[in-house]
């Protein structure tokens, strides 16, 4: 028996997330008196694969297949089912993002193993195993029992944190079957916003709504989002108008993101906005309306005008970065 | 080339949540019920592609697994559009179940195209689209924010962390789509809704399946503590508290 992880690296770097799988895996197989195995597809240097084992990766498979550096949704099923088999796991951790959305769905049918999406928590029991997960868009969570021998876990980010407990990190190469016929997505051009902080990854992150005005008023947002280490994001009708890239787009229907701190700068707070925010450890409004409903979801307010809020937040972090 | 549209019937985005029975049971009463928002969006989609075939695309159907009581749904649908509607009757338990009754009634209908939302606003799975690939043997894409037929070649854009990607990928083949699908979902004309009346929905029996999962109970996200209200001409209070009391920056 194992706990097989798939963790996720870009550019030959392991994301933060990775770091997360992993410290909820080993606390699994702690449960279950067993070890835990992280598998990483592309080229990662051994000395970054090594990292894994900080969070308790007693084994780390590696695939180097040259032919599979884009994300191609049945080829990485097969890589993972494989992996599965061979390490005998019966519980599989990935990523509630983008890639674990587009593979854990079909590993679930491949492994007929029962999927619980977006859990947020150990499991509170191991037999029955019952696990809590987010649903109706982190209004509510559910307590879900799987039903079967293995099981597919994605784990909504941020969500456990990341803690460190050594594993004994083994490194292994791992040269899965792949059959030429097996490869049917190609990617012909790629997009990457580089030097910027991910919405997806990040600790803080600033956020405007349509009470900034316009895009000439983002000066201070991305100044107090440099200085913070932020991300920057907005409310769907910001991105809708243009103001700022679909990418930065928050909520129900954009991105969803769990960082430490989100400020909402010019952000009514509607339900839909919420369901992208909430899970924030911690809201900061800025809005002239005092009854606007982001004020129920936020821990700290300011009741005021954002364009001259931002400019002294700006200053006061400046003060207190200076400050040491 | 045929497309089919996998809907989901939930409640409207606005919906008060509430659990009845111990919290074993989502509370239905005053529930109003929508097409899933991607869904909506996907739907939009395949229309304007198939307007814009010339005759290459004939139809556009939509699927639900659902009790007769999803019917509304699925006649909006056809208001906005569809060609015509699949209901599989069945009341389902998870995800896994859905797929495998969704592929055991498509499988041999020759959809070149079949699309998912990537995800029910209602249970979160974001699952059912990647499962009725794998029950189908075909291929997937995930996070489509843009789908295009050119040549009569499929050209997607897809998202990925920090970035997004131009792949295609042969038919037939499952689309899991998210914003920027489409812009705006169509609302139904009024001759949308006359015909809708008369097009045809086919109500088929489910294959045997059964569910993995079985949702235990529900609990509401504990209640925040009041929020604290700096004053403006204090900023830096705030900014302190932030450092001190939050420990956040
Ligand atoms: C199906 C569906 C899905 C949706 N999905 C999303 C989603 O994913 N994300 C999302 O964000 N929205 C979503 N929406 C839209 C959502 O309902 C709201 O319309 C939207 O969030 C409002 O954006 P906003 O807060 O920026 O603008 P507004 O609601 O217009 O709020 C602007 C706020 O700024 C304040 N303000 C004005 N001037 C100032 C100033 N000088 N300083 C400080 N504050 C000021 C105002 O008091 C107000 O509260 C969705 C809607 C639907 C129907
Ligand atoms: N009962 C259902 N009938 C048809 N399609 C569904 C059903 N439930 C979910 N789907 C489809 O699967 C997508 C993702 O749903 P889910 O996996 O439940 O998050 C939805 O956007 C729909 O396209």
């Amino acid at each position: 028996m194992s706990v097989l992880i798939y963790t996720e690296n870009w550019d030959g770097k392991f994301k933060k997330l990775s770091f997360e799988l992993v410290s909820y895996a080993r606390e699994i197989a702690k449960i279950l008196g067993t070890g835990t195995v992280a598998l990483s597809i592309g080229n990662v240097d051994d000395e970054e694969l090594k990292k894994l084992a900080l969070y308790g990766a007693d084994k780390i498979l590696k695939v180097e297949d040259d032919r599979v550096k884009n994300l191609d949704n049945s080829v990485y099923t097969s890589i993972i089912a494989q992996a599965v088999e061979k390490e005998d796991a019966n519980v599989i951790v990935l990523a509630h993002n983008n890639v674990g959305k587009a593979i854990a769905p079909r590993l679930s049918v491949r492994l007929k193993a029962a999927l619980a999406s977006g859990v947020t928590a150990l499991p509170s029991s191991t037999d029955p195993f019952i696990v809590k997960k987010k649903v109706f868009t982190g209004k509510a969570f559910a307590n879900v029992k799987l039903n079967s021998d293995k099981k597919v876990l994605t784990l909504a980010q941020n969500s456990f944190g990341i803690s460190e407990g050594a594993g004994k990190g083994e490194i292994e190469t791992f040269s899965p079957e792949l059959a030429d016929g097996y490869f049917t997505t190609e990617v012909k051009d790629v997009t990457k916003v580089t030097g910027k902080v991910l919405l997806t990854d990040a600790e803080i992150v600033v956020s405007g709504g349509r009470g900034m005005k316009g895009p000439e008023n983002w000066g201070p947002i991305e100044e107090l989002a440099g200085l913070l280490g932020a991300a920057t994001a907005c409310s769907r009708p910001v991105s809708d108008e243009g103001w700022r890239p679909h990418s930065e787009h928050t909520g129900q229907t954009g991105k969803i993101i769990a960082p430490n701190l989100y400020i909402a700068a010019g952000i009514s707070g509607a339900i839909q906005h919420l369901a992208g925010v909430s899970s924030s450890k911690v809201i900061v409004a800025i809005n002239t309306d005092k009854d606007a409903p982001i004020f129920e979801a936020a821990d700290y307010g300011i009741v005021g005008d954002a364009m001259k809020v931002l400019p002294a937040m700006v200053e006061a972090v400046k003060e207190l970065k200076a400050d040491g | 080339m045929k497309i089919l549209i996998c809907i989901s019937n939930v409640p409207d985005t606005t919906t008060k949540i509430r659990f009845v029975d111990d919290n074993t049971k989502f509370d239905v009463n005053g529930v109003q019920w929508i097409i899933n928002p991607w869904d909506e969006l996907a739907l939009t989609r395949a229309l304007e592609l198939k307007e814009a075939s010339g005759g290459a695309i004939e139809k556009v159907t939509v699927i639900t697994v659902g009790p007769k009581s999803v019917e509304p749904t699925i006649r909006k649908a056809l208001a906005i559009g569809a060609d015509d509607a699949i209901r599989v009757d069945a009341e389902t338990e998870d995800a896994y179940e859905v797929a495998n009754l969704i592929a055991e009634a498509v499988k041999d209908m020759g959809y070149d195209i079949i699309i998912s939302g990537i995800e029910s606003s209602d249970y979160n799975g974001s699952a059912v689209g990647g499962m009725v690939a794998e029950f189908l043997e075909l291929p997937s894409v995930s996070a489509v924010s843009s789908l295009n037929i050119e040549d009569g070649n499929v050209v997607i854009k897809r998202e990925i962390d920090g970035g997004s990607e131009i792949v295609t990928t042969p038919v037939p083949f499952v689309a899991i789509v998210q914003k920027g699908i489409a812009i705006e979902p169509r609302i139904p004309s009024m001759r949308g809704i006359m015909m809708a009346r008369k097009k045809p929905l086919n109500v088929v029996e489910p294959a045997a399946a059964s569910p993995m999962t079985e949702y235990v109970n529900y609990e509401l996200p504990p209640a925040k503590a009041a929020c604290k209200i700096i004053d403006a001409e204090n900023v830096k209070e705030l900014v302190t508290l932030l450092h001190t009391e939050a420990k956040v920056i």
